[in-house]
């Protein structure tokens, strides 16, 4: 299976998502990784058995746009990121708002 | 005009056994809206990699869960044997598929006997459970485990399997299947039975697809997608075609996952007739460093592992998107419009993984 992951920049991110929505592929997962002051996010996508998966790497004080407005099932997604690691995404359709997980302590895996 | 109300459904509910709450916006009896909350037994196990090495993970991953168990130690090993370039012997693959499939089958009888225990069945949900026992006896004298089975690790598996053994289960497994055949006939030809769920919670193909559902419930809706057809692990090496139904509706995902156990059963018999001899793990040597997202088919639908390692003993993260996280998407747009009475039936045909979805 293809596993490569394509480096993009974070503010064509709605655009990137758009181009595969219309080439027939749904979303998989979108997860992030702790680096250095900054995020790595990976939001992978399918078609079939095909994968996608786009890379990006978003400084910690910036905020990323939500792809829910294309592919709404990416609420659960986009509010775990933001609960766990603290992610700053706008204008998520079901935005629980830190509220979708019940943490001890604030953004746990920050 | 109808009235709307807000009925709240979980965390506790006869039919969850595990925690999961919806906010069901209502109007008279039927359900408008329905809005999931989770989150009230997150473990955040995927931050252990600070304080595990990446060999210690394997069991970390198999405790995400107790049904899926098998599974989770197996897409973690896999995505860190892509990662250290280790090429796993064949009769290890060939056994790691074996118990794939065992877990798929006491997963799907598990399953089968909450749903019909969930509409009054209680003979027949104790019929299903008494079944998937067999699966679970497989499991113990194999891997010495009923529920966790500390079977996997990075490079093979711990325990081999005798001959004499999987002769054994090929003659349980003709047996599990006859039985089997007797206790699918309510579900599939019972008319009380149908009543309760057939045009109950209809997801079309273009809707499940949207979605990004997966498993049973995806394929209940006639899309064909099931991870084994890329052929990890000993699944290139067997003959199956994935099971789909063309309803989309509560029936059709029962009627899936019972073929899927009839499939599993003849896929365990190819597997038996086929196993090769020889080694059951190689040494593994260095650190992984490196990144990969491994894609299994657990029972339950398509689970992701993504690795990303760094060279040393601790990786720098394990990410696992389970198969009923992707499935909420999906449980909420059933819920949309069906009767208040047929919420818990809903609720249990995403076969819903609580654990999971909290690792």
């Amino acid at each position: 299976m293809n596993t490569e992951f394509v480096n993009v920049n974070p503010e064509n991110i709605i655009d990137e998502s758009q181009k595969l929505k219309f080439a027939g592929y749904h979303l998989m997962q979108q997860c992030a990784t702790r680096v250095p002051d900054a995020y790595e996010l990976i939001y992978t996508f399918g078609k079939d058995l095909e994968v996608k998966q786009l890379k990006m790497t978003l400084p910690e004080d910036q905020e990323i746009s939500s792809i829910t407005s294309i592919y709404p099932c990416a609420f659960i997604y986009e509010n775990e990121m933001h609960d766990l690691f603290g992610v700053q995404i706008k204008m998520i359709n079901i935005d629980y708002e830190g509220k979708l997980y019940r943490t001890a302590i604030e953004t746990p895996f920050k | 005009m109808s009235n709307r109300s807000v009925i709240p459904f979980g965390p506790q509910h006869p039919v969850l056994p595990e925690p999961i709450h919806l906010d069901l916006v209502m109007e008279d009896e039927k359900v408008v809206e329905a809005i999931p909350s989770i989150g009230f037994i997150h473990r955040g196990l995927e931050k252990l990699v600070d304080k595990k090495d990446f060999n210690e993970m394997v069991y970390v991953a198999e405790r995400i869960c107790g049904i899926c168990s098998l599974g989770h130690g197996l897409g973690y090993s896999e995505a860190v044997e892509h990662i250290m370039d280790i090429d796993v012997p064949a009769r290890a693959k060939y056994l790691r598929t074996i118990w794939s499939e065992l877990s798929r089958i006491h997963s799907h009888l598990l399953w089968l006997g909450l749903l019909a225990d969930a509409f009054g069945f209680e003979s027949l949900y104790m019929d299903c459970w008494r079944l998937r026992e067999d699966a679970l006896d497989m499991f113990e004298a194999s891997t010495g485990g009923r529920v966790i089975f500390s079977v996997m690790k990075i490079g093979g598996i711990r325990r081999d399997v005798s001959d004499e053994m999987l002769k054994d289960f090929y003659q349980r497994i003709n047996k599990m299947e006859e039985d089997l055949k007797t206790i699918a006939k309510p579900f599939l030809l019972d008319k009380a039975v149908q009543t309760r769920l057939r045009g109950v919670g209809v997801l079309t193909a273009e809707q499940a697809d949207a979605l990004g559902c997966a498993g049973p419930f995806l394929r209940a809706s006639g899309i064909a997608r099931d991870i084994r057809s890329t052929g990890y692990c000993a699944y290139g090496d067997v003959d199956f075609e994935p099971i789909i139904s063309t309803e989309g509706d509560s029936y059709a995902r029962t009627e899936c996952r019972i073929k899927e156990i009839f499939q599993s059963f003849d896929i365990i018999r190819q597997l038996i007739d086929r196993m090769p001899s020889g080694d059951i793990d190689v040494p593994v040597k260095g650190m992984p460093n490196g990144e990969y997202m491994m894609r299994i088919e657990q029972p339950r639908g398509e689970a992701l592992y993504y690795v990303k390692a760094n060279g040393t003993k601790f990786i720098d993260r394990m990410r696992v998107r389970t198969p009923t996280f992707a499935n909420l998407s999906g449980l909420v747009e059933t819920l949309k419009g069906c009767d208040l009475a047929d919420v818990p039936i809903l609720v249990l045909t995403i076969d819903p993984c609580i654990s999971c979805t909290e690792r």
